[in-house]
């Protein structure tokens, strides 16, 4: 079972621009690697994450497989208003965990 | 006609180069160096690629270049009017020069992305900044990666 | 010429003896870049984190014929100084953390034990290890333990491996100097389970010193080797009074 971590505040003024910080626990196998005797390991990473603002796309990134093992994203988004927010990673190999998080703005 | 030893020594020292050849491209900075620049061309459609506003924050001498963190970081009043739209990350010498893509726009409230990469080699690592006015801003960092001392296989 | 013999010997034993003294003893910690620490130090970005989350899951939940978990028998403030305290003797047998978590696997919850380096036992671990960050390490020294400890002190100075080299000559004798541009750190347990970089992901003192075997050349034992076991005592000792750092991070 993948594990996510989420850390931003539960509550914010109106207007005030919060900082979002996200783990993912994911291999992010590059598929440049090689086995032992010598064959390729095939790619598996995470390749988009999303977070919705009350249903609302505030952030995407697409990620490639430069990007480390248990991929930290850390962006900023504002305190509109008060809801839910939803992130979403997705990938190879049919990979979609999803997470939510309650806010309230005041 | 008999081969003299220095003939054989000669034809297998060419055998062996051709060999090596066919697995390791003598040009792969050259190859890498387009890749990386079709890769910003994707993003830019030709259009200039200004140097400013974007600060790339990385460590320049990086102990282990499996997780490097990130940082990026654009002057902008991120409005309606005036915001970053998207901010693209790519390295010189990685396998595949792209590293990661985020979509920004308005409701960010602040140009900052972090993350942890992957960096290969010693090179450079470029942060693109797409604007909403359609321009393009760049920060490039040089990097120099230390391999580990013990040569560990990765899958033990 | 027994003088010249007399002066050989004792500079001899005065390098092989050469422990580092306790006061100036360092944290791998302190070797690392900035970065790396700021990784360790913020509990949101560190990406031990995940692990905690299993680690805390695992703790509470049910298993085995008995149908216990190990909260059932152990509030998990009750494992503050636990693994500041491992290896240790258990029925007079040397174990770490991971063994002594398996034995109550087996004998308490009447469950398989977990396998040695699985996720689910490092999770654990690092679980059990958390509780007892920035507490000192202590290990007890007894009449029992003293033959392990010893043993694991060879160990330490014993040269091995293609490259013929011992543990101390790195550790004890050239802490601080470059060694293929990473400085080379004096070896102390002080945060395992610890992620490292090179691994991308969560591991424990047995695959780092695989790691070191591999690296002098020579053939590691296989996990849960009791030659590891008496050198995890030995590092640990050596570390005495040092902070456990558990979950670390390192390069």
């Amino acid at each position: 079972m993948t594990r996510v971590i989420v850390n931003m505040p539960a509550t914010a003024t109106r207007g005030e621009v919060i900082e979002i910080r996200t783990l993912a626990g994911h291999e992010m196998e590059t598929g440049f690697r090689r086995t032992q005797t010598g064959e390729l390991v095939p790619r598996n990473i995470i390749t988009r994450f999303t977070c919705s603002y009350n249903g609302v796309e505030v952030f995407r990134a697409d990620l490639h497989p430069a990007v480390a093992a248990n991929p930290l994203l850390s962006f900023s988004t504002v305190a509109t208003e008060s809801g839910t927010l939803e992130f979403r990673w997705t990938g190879d190999r049919d990979f979609n965990v999803s997470h939510s998080a309650a806010i309230t703005v005041v | 006609m008999t081969t003299t030893r220095r003939q054989f020594v000669l034809l297998a020292l060419g055998a062996l180069a051709t060999g090596a050849e066919a697995q390791l491209a003598p040009n792969l900075a050259a190859l890498r160096k387009a890749a990386l620049e079709d890769a910003v061309r994707k993003v830019t459609g030709g259009a200039p690629l200004r140097a400013g506003r974007v600060k790339l924050n990385l460590p320049p001498l990086i102990e282990n270049g499996n997780s490097v963190p990130l940082t990026v970081a654009v002057e902008s009043p991120m409005t309606d009017t005036d915001h970053v739209r998207a901010i693209h990350v790519f390295t010189e010498k990685n396998p595949q020069p792209n590293v990661i893509a985020a979509w920004l726009g308005p409701r960010a409230g602040r140009a900052q992305l972090s993350t942890r990469a992957r960096i290969a080699d010693t090179g450079a690592v470029i942060a693109v900044a797409q604007m909403s006015d359609g321009s393009f801003w760049s920060d490039r960092v040089e990097v120099v990666v230390t391999l580990s001392a013990c040569l560990e296989d990765g899958l033990i | 010429m027994t003088a010249r013999l007399f002066l050989f010997l004792l500079v001899f034993s005065a390098a092989a003896g050469a422990e580092i003294p306790l006061a100036e003893r360092r944290s791998g910690y302190e070797f690392m870049a900035r970065e790396t620490r700021a990784m360790q130090d913020d509990d949101a970005t560190n990406p031990a984190a995940l692990w905690l989350l299993d680690g805390e899951a695992l703790w509470n939940r049910k298993a085995g014929g008995a149908d216990k978990a190990c909260a059932g028998c152990h509030a998990v403030e009750k494992m503050k100084g636990v693994a500041a305290r491992f290896p240790a003797l258990h029925a007079g047998k040397l174990v770490n953390l991971d063994q002594r978590i398996n034995l109550c696997r087996v004998e308490q919850q009447k469950a398989p034990a977990l396998q040695l380096e699985g996720r689910d036992l490092l999770a654990l671990a690092a679980y059990v290890g958390r509780q007892s960050r920035g507490l000192p390490i202590e290990i007890a020294v007894t009449s029992e333990s003293k033959p392990f400890l010893e043993a694991g002190r060879a160990a330490f100075q014993r040269r091995q491996g293609q490259l013929n080299l011992s543990c101390a000559q790195c550790h004890d004798q050239n802490w601080g100097k470059s060694l293929a541009g990473s400085a080379i750190p004096q070896a102390h347990p002080t945060g395992y389970p610890l992620y490292r970089l090179e691994w991308q992901g969560l591991g424990s003192l047995q695959r780092r010193l695989r790691n070191c075997f591999i690296g002098v050349r020579a053939e590691p034992y296989a996990y849960g080797a009791q030659e590891y076991v008496e050198l995890e005592l030995y590092l640990m000792w050596r570390a005495r009074g040092m902070k456990l750092e558990t979950p670390a991070v390192r390069p």
